[in-house]
């Protein structure tokens, strides 16, 4: 025993003032080394997989497509150029930011209540009830959108239930149209919302409001001048994610909007399979990024504000 | 303990109280709309379900293992995905151990790096992949979904360990270290144990993201290794009826599976943030 505390005693004791010996050096290097060791095959694998692809992508946007798969190499700006003076493609660009901002408004306006609700229980089920509203990320969107679709099709449930009750008459062409998209994905990304709206509720504090009561204020003005003001926070998050994720989707416009609805990843699509004109799929890739870049730099300026105050 | 400082606000089920709560209830429903259709169309008779639902069947589930292109297609899942959750974990246990015990230059810089694949859209990720990986003869093999999951799987992996690691006591590894183990073996026999949840919770996550995800695989495998998620969503742009409806059942199912292991191991919540 006393063995082996002799032998640890240099470093038990770091805060000894006799300096960087040659030990602690050694050590030092020894363990740059090590962590470059282990940092090595993720450092790899992300090259590969994530690197690369994004600037080879980003390089491929500045040459120039002419169709078929010929890709003529060269630097020119024209093929990020030509989307943005076309007025298809403006409307491609109009429908994915709409698609983006109508979507995340519904979602925050359907997430508000469940995320106020787990945030404040005190029920015994809060943890999993939280787990419950969150599980439907882990399934895939294919299968849900593939739900949506059974239930929005013109003969599928929602209508036959409308029509055989007698609200409508004819009916609802939900499916193959953005409405449709857009139920789908609020509720693909309810999930989402709830959780950034669960983070951001932090300064929720059932303490100001039992205050305001107390004070003569009602329900409606407690929950309009104490617990929404302190809810914005979480709201502006939730909002800002859910927009971001809304624009880059594919699957559910492309399935849910059946060829109808044409947004830039639609489009993306469009161009690399039927069209094999890499260079502007790049493009207007580049354009997506672009346009999420530009809200992900807003986000995180919100943020930085909202934690500064 | 809240409930008593509560009583004088909420002496009983107010009715705006009740109204909050019909509104949580709907937006549950809601939530689960998808799910619980696609549930009811796995038993019904019809091709499509209308309302009322007319006949109870178990045909769609006997006429699964008949459906070849989704059994293929669940057998490359099965593959790629297990292939991505052994390389993301062999990647990414060891880089979060390297952010957490060490200390060197560019680390936040590092850390915000590893998280960015979530940043990007998996469409533009997607275009990249088939541009790097077509060149290199890649592209519609079981490498390319592997090399493309990887990105994708890897923030999680770190996340979860990370989660782990800040939690766990550096005691017991420096008690092993001072006993005369060799860093291998501390790792292997005081660490790894000691982080256990957190790399299994990432590696059941990164499984399901993998196992889930259709984009991605569309674009670089779709003609050569399509897997089932990318066979599901051939199928249904054709369709909405209701052949894809038992193996969606079973999917979720599946899922639900991973949502319970992972919720008691690390917290759903805070794995998914």
């Amino acid at each position: 025993m006393t063995a082996v505390k002799s032998d640890d005693a240099p470093r038990l004791a770091p805060s000894q003032p006799a300096g960087p010996g040659t030990h602690e050096k050694r050590t030092a290097r020894r363990g740059k080394l090590a962590a470059g060791g282990l940092l090595t095959p993720a450092l790899l694998g992300l090259l590969l997989g994530f690197v690369l692809p994004v600037l080879w992508m980003i390089r491929m946007a500045f040459n120039e497509g002419a169709g078929s798969g010929v890709v003529i190499e060269t630097f020119t700006l024209q093929t990020i150029l030509d989307p943005l003076t076309d007025s298809y493609y403006w409307g491609i660009i109009w429908n994915t930011f709409s698609m983006g901002f109508t979507s995340a408004l519904l979602c925050i306006i359907v997430s508000y209540p469940l995320a106020l609700f787990l945030t404040r229980t005190v029920s015994r089920w809060k943890g999993i009830l939280i787990a419950i509203a969150l599980a439907p990320l882990l399934s895939s969107d294919v299968v849900r959108t593939y739900g949506w679709m059974v239930i929005l099709s013109p003969d599928g449930i929602l209508n036959s239930a409308l029509l055989s009750i007698g609200i409508i008459s004819t009916p609802l062409q939900l499916a193959n149209s953005m409405p449709g998209v857009i139920i789908g994905l609020v509720q693909i990304f309810m999930p989402y919302a709830i959780l950034a709206m669960i983070s951001g509720f932090g300064r929720l504090n059932t303490q100001l409001e039992e205050a305001a009561s107390s004070l003569g204020a009602n329900r409606m003005t407690t929950f309009l001048r104490i617990t929404f003001p302190l809810s914005l926070p979480g709201i502006f998050t939730a909002f800002l994610l859910i927009f971001v994720l809304s624009i880059s989707t594919f699957v559910t416009p492309r399935l849910l909007g059946g060829g109808r609805v044409q947004v830039l990843a639609t489009a993306i699509y469009d161009q690399t399979t039927e069209l094999l004109n890499w260079p502007f799929a790049a493009a207007l890739a580049v354009i997506l990024l672009m346009l999420f870049g530009t809200v992900v730099a807003f986000y995180q300026a919100l943020t930085k504000k909202l934690e500064g105050e | 303990m809240q409930q008593p400082a509560h009583a004088p606000f909420r002496p009983r089920m107010s009715v705006s109280r009740m109204f909050f709560l019909l509104t949580v209830l709907l937006a549950y429903l809601f939530l689960a709309a998808p799910l619980i259709i696609i549930f009811l169309m796995s038993f019904n008779a019809n091709q499509y379900l209308s309302w009322p639902p007319e006949s109870f069947t178990l045909d769609w589930y006997r006429a699964l293992p008949q459906q070849t292109q989704f059994i293929d297609g669940l057998q490359t899942t099965l593959i790629t995905a297990s292939a991505s959750t052994f390389f993301v974990l062999i990647c990414g246990v060891p880089a979060a151990l390297a952010l957490n015990r060490y200390e060197f230059r560019g680390k936040e810089l590092l850390s915000t790096f590893f998280i960015s694949p979530l940043l990007v859209p998996t469409i533009v990720l997607a275009v990249g992949l088939v541009l790097v990986l077509g060149p290199l003869g890649l592209t519609n093999t079981y490498a390319s979904i592997v090399i493309g999951h990887f990105a994708i799987t890897f923030p999680y992996v770190i996340r979860t360990t990370l989660m782990s690691l800040l939690t766990s006591d550096t005691s017991c590894e420096e008690a092993a270290q001072v006993l005369g183990a060799d860093r291998f073996t501390v790792f292997r026999r005081v660490t790894l144990p000691i982080i256990a949840p957190g790399v299994i919770a990432g590696g059941v996550i990164a499984f399901i993201v993998s196992f889930d995800e259709a984009v991605i695989s569309l674009f670089v495998a779709e003609s050569g290794r399509p897997t089932l998620p990318v066979h599901v969503l051939r199928y249904v742009e054709q369709s909405a009826d209701a052949a894809v409806a038992a193996l969606s059942v079973i999917l979720i199912l599946f899922s639900l599976v991973i949502v319970v292991i992972v919720e008691r191991l690390m917290g759903l919540r805070n794995v998914l943030r």
